[in-house]
C-alpha cells in the first residue's frame, strides 16, 4: 500500500500545519443544526472581520460537533494556545470574539462552552461536560473537528486506514467476517447483522450495487444527514469496504433533492476521493475498482423503503416491490444490491481498521457499537448525541438533555420516528437497544427520540403523525392509502371533540387490517403511533371523547397539514368523499 | 407567445442535456428541468419525455408522485414551514397560522400577487433548532410568530422594491 502511506505522510504533514503552525484555525459549526442558527452569518462576519483585520487565518465550515443547543458554534485553535469552543455566538458579536482570542486578550468566559488541550482557567475541559463525556463517538468520531470538504484531513486522523489494511491484507471474505465479528446491526430500523447481509450478495457480476440510504424522510431524526454534512468521507470509505466485501462494481448514495448541505459535500467528497484515486480504477493501485454516484429521490417518505428505493434509484415512483426476490439477489435493475443505512455504513471503516472484536466490546453483547440519537423537543439541551448501545434513555433525556426546560415532568417520548411509538415516562428506563425496545413493544428506529413534558397532548401528537403517515402512503396498497384516511379522519374527529360511538374500536380494526394487509412498513406500522397512544394516555383519549374537551387547550384548533396526497389528488380535486376500508 | 415557449424548451433542453451524474432517469431528468424552470409545465414533461425516451404518461406519472415538483410557476419567495413533531410541540401551529394570516391564504400555495409561496415541509431537518423554518433555501431556527412577521415584512418589502 505505498500509495496509501505516500497519502497518509502527505496528510499528516498538513494536519501537522493546520494544528501546530502559524496561522490560526477556525472551525465554525455549519451543518443544518448550525445553519438554522445562524452559522452562515457567522461564517460572513468571522471572514469580514478578518479581512478588515489583516489577520491571516485558515476559516472552515465544518459538521456538527453534537451540541446543535449551542450552535452558532465557534472552535477557535490559536498557535500555541488551547482550542477553545464559544456557543450562541451572533455576528454582532465576532469581532469581540476574535480580537480577544487571536490577540491574547481574556476569553470571554459566558461565550465558552469549554476547552481541549492545556488547562484554561474558568472554563471548563469539554470531555467533562455531560453531552461530550457520556459519548463514545465512533460514527461520529470526526463530526465537528474536520473539514468536510478537505479528505486530507480524514485521512489524517485514521481515514482510509480500514481501507488500506482490507485491500493490502484482507480477502472480500475476511472483511466480512470481521464485520460479522464486531455484531453490528443495521442502524435503519430493523436491526439485521450488516455482516450477515454482505454475505448474502450474490457471487459473480458487475455490475453489483451499494445503495446507501440516507432518505431519512423521519421527522425528527437528523443523524444520516448529520454524518454527510459532518464527514462524508467515513460513509464513502464504508460504501468502499462493502463494495470490497462483495465484489460489487457501483455505490449510490440515495438523498431526498433539497437537501443542499448534505449533497454538497457529499458530492465535494466524492470528487477529491475520484482525485486521489480512493474511488474511481484501481483503488490504492490494487485490482479493486469502485464507483460511487449521488442518486437525489424526490420528497416521498416510502422512498426510504428499501425496495421502493431502488426504483427510485431507477426514475420511477418509489413505490415498494414485492420481497422475493430480495435485493441481494434481484435489485436495482434486477442486479444484486446490498442495501444499508448511512450509518451501518460508517462504522465500517473503524471495524475494519481496528477489528470487529474492538467494536463488540463496546455496547451490549446483543446490540454492540453504539446508538446516535437526535434528541429534541421539551429539552435544555437537544442535540445529535452518540452513545453505547443499551444507554438508559432517561440518562440521555435528563443528563445529557438536562431534562426539560420548564422543569416539568416528561410526560411522552415520541420514538422510532412517524412510525413508531408515543411512549409514557416509564419508557425513560428503557435501554437504547433493538431487542429491549421490541420487549417493551417500542422500536428504536433511525435515532429520532423527541421529549414532551406535561403540558402536551398524546392526541394532538397523534393526530400529527397520523397525517404524516396519511399523506406519505405512496398509494400502492389500498389498506394502507385508504386506511390512513380513515384513521385520520377519526383522530381529528377526537381532537375536535366529536368522536363517534365505536371511534376507537373502529380504529383498532383499520391498523389491524392495514398490519396484516400492506406490502410495507408505512402500513404495518402506520397504526403504532396512534395505538401507542390509546394505551399509555388514555386519559386524554378519555377527556376528548367523554368529556368534550381537551385536557391542555392544544387540540382545539385544526391541525394544518397538507392534504393533497398523492393517493387522493383526483378525489380531492372532485371533492369525491374516499372509500372506507372498514365501516361501522 | 410561440418565441417564449420554444425559449422555455431551449432553457429545459440544455438544463436536461447536461446532468453531471453518470445515471441520468427520468426522475433526474425531471429534477434538472425543475431546478433550471422551478416548476415543471407542459414543454418540460414533453421535453422530459424526448430525452429519456418514455411516454408522457410515464413522466406525469412519476412526476405528479413526488410532492416536490409544482407545476405552476414558483413565486418569487419561497417560505416553508416545518409541521414536524418537534416543530409542532415547540410552536410551529402558531407559525403556520401566522403565515397564512399575513399573506391572506387559506391553505399552501402562492398569494394573490404571485410574490410568496407558502409550503408545508415534513421536515426540515434541524430539529434541535425547533421550531425552523426555510426562506428562499435558507435554514431560520427557534422562530416565534414574531420573528416570522418580520421575515415575510422584509420579504414583501424586497419583493415590492425589486
Amino acid at each position: 500500500m505505498a500509495e496509501y502511506r505516500e497519502l497518509k505522510a502527505e496528510a499528516d504533514r498538513r494536519w501537522e500545519e493546520l494544528t501546530q503552525g502559524s496561522r490560526p484555525w477556525i472551525r465554525v459549526g455549519a451543518a443544518m443544526c448550525g445553519q438554522a442558527a445562524g452559522a452562515l452569518d457567522v461564517i460572513d462576519a468571522i471572514r469580514s472581520e478578518l479581512e478588515r483585520t489583516g489577520t491571516d487565518a485558515r476559516v472552515d465550515s465544518v459538521g456538527c460537533i453534537g451540541l446543535c443547543y449551542a450552535e452558532p458554534i465557534v472552535d477557535i485553535l490559536s498557535p500555541g494556545s488551547s482550542r477553545l469552543i464559544f456557543g450562541d455566538v451572533s455576528p454582532s458579536e465576532v469581532s469581540q470574539l476574535l480580537d480577544s482570542v487571536l490577540n491574547g486578550g481574556r476569553v470571554p468566559v459566558d461565550k465558552t462552552i469549554g476547552y481541549l488541550g492545556p488547562r484554561v482557567g474558568g472554563v471548563p475541559d469539554l470531555a467533562t461536560l455531560p453531552g461530550i463525556g457520556s459519548q463514545e463517538r465512533i460514527a461520529l468520531r470526526n463530526a465537528g473537528n474536520i473539514a468536510p470538504d478537505d479528505i486530507y484531513q480524514y485521512i489524517a486522523n485514521d481515514g482510509y486506514s480500514g481501507l488500506a489494511r482490507a485491500l493490502g491484507d484482507m480477502r472480500p471474505d475476511g472483511v466480512i467476517d470481521e464485520m460479522k465479528a464486531s455484531g453490528l446491526r443495521g442502524r435503519g430500523g430493523a436491526g439485521f447483522p450488516t455482516g450477515v447481509k454482505w454475505s448474502f450478495m450474490a457471487r459473480g457480476g458487475p455490475p453489483k450495487y451499494i445503495l446507501c440510504n440516507c432518505e431519512e424522510g423521519d421527522p425528527g431524526a437528523y443523524n444520516d444527514k448529520g454524518i454527510l454534512e459532518s464527514d462524508p468521507y467515513t460513509l464513502l470509505e464504508g460504501m468502499t469496504l462493502a463494495g470490497y466485501a462483495t465484489n460489487a462494481s457501483n455505490g449510490f448514495v440515495f438523498i431526498r433533492h433539497g437537501h443542499d448541505g448534505p449533497i454538497s459535500r457529499t458530492e465535494r467528497a466524492i470528487e477529491q476521493a475520484y482525485e486521489v484515486g480512493l474511488l474511481g480504477k484501481n483503488i490504492l493501485d490494487s485490482e479493486f475498482s469502485f464507483d460511487i454516484e449521488i442518486s437525489l429521490t424526490g420528497e416521498s417518505y416510502v422512498a426510504g423503503e428499501e425496495t421502493a428505493l431502488m426504483e427510485s434509484i431507477e426514475g420511477k415512483r418509489s413505490m415498494p416491490r414485492f420481497k422475493p426476490p430480495f435485493p441481494a439477489a434481484f435489485g436495482v435493475w434486477g442486479k444484486p444490491s446490498t442495501i444499508n443505512n448511512v450509518k451501518s455504513f460508517s462504522y465500517a471503516p473503524q471495524i475494519v481498521a481496528r477489528g470487529g472484536d474492538w467494536f463488540s466490546a463496546v455496547g451490549r453483547e446483543n446490540c454492540t457499537g453504539t446508538a446516535i440519537v437526535c434528541l429534541s423537543g421539551d429539552v435544555k439541551r437537544p442535540g445529535m448525541y452518540e452513545v453505547p448501545m443499551g444507554t438508559r434513555m432517561g440518562d440521555v433525556v435528563e443528563e445529557i438533555g438536562g431534562g426539560t426546560p420548564s422543569g416539568r415532568p416528561v410526560k411522552m417520548i415520541q420514538l422510532g420516528g412517524p412510525l413508531g411509538h408515543i411512549l409514557g415516562a416509564e419508557s425513560l428506563d428503557y435501554g437504547l437497544d433493538f431487542d429491549e425496545m421490541r420487549e417493551h413493544g417500542a422500536m428504536l428506529g433511525s435515532g429520532g427520540v423527541i421529549v414532551g413534558d406535561d403540558t402536551r397532548c398524546a392526541v394532538d401528537m397523534a393526530r400529527l403523525l397520523v397525517a404524516f403517515c396519511q399523506y406519505e402512503s405512496c398509494g400502492k396498497c389500498f389498506p394502507c392509502r385508504l386506511g390512513m384516511t380513515q384513521l385520520l379522519e377519526m383522530i381529528e374527529r377526537i381532537a375536535d371533540k366529536e368522536a363517534a360511538p365505536g371511534d376507537i374500536d373502529l380504529m383498532d380494526r383499520v391498523g389491524s387490517t392495514m398490519e396484516g394487509a400492506s406490502l410495507c412498513f408505512h402500513g404495518q406500522l402506520g397504526y403504532n403511533p396512534l395505538r401507542s397512544a390509546l394505551v399509555n394516555f388514555p386519559d386524554d383519549f378519555r377527556a376528548h371523547v367523554e368529556e368534550g374537551r381537551c385536557l391542555y387547550g392544544v387540540c382545539d384548533e385544526p391541525l394544518l397539514a397538507p392534504r393533497n396526497t398523492r393517493a387522493f389528488a383526483e378525489e380531492y380535486r372532485t371533492g369525491a368523499a374516499p372509500l372506507q376500508l372498514v365501516t361501522r | 407567445m410561440t418565441d417564449g415557449k420554444e425559449a422555455l424548451r431551449d432553457r429545459v433542453r440544455n438544463a436536461i442535456t447536461s446532468q453531471k451524474q453518470p445515471t441520468v432517469t427520468v426522475l433526474s431528468t425531471l429534477h434538472a428541468a425543475h431546478d433550471e424552470l422551478g416548476y415543471l409545465p407542459d414543454e418540460a414533461i414533453e421535453e422530459v419525455a424526448a430525452y429519456t425516451e418514455a411516454t408522457i404518461n410515464d413522466v406525469w406519472g412519476v412526476a405528479s408522485f413526488y410532492t416536490n415538483f409544482r407545476f405552476t410557476p414558483p413565486a418569487d419567495h419561497a417560505l416553508e414551514v416545518c409541521w414536524g413533531p418537534t416543530c409542532h410541540i415547540l410552536g410551529a401551529a402558531s407559525i403556520k397560522k401566522r403565515c397564512l394570516e399575513a399573506l391572506d391564504l387559506s391553505d399552501e400555495g402562492n398569494t394573490a400577487d404571485g410574490k410568496l409561496s407558502l409550503k408545508y415541509n415534513t421536515c426540515l431537518g434541524a430539529c434541535s433548532q425547533a421550531p425552523v423554518v426555510s426562506i428562499d433555501h435558507r435554514l431560520h431556527g427557534r422562530v416565534t410568530p414574531e420573528t416570522m412577521q418580520q421575515h415575510i415584512a422584509r420579504l414583501l418589502d424586497g419583493a415590492a422594491a425589486g
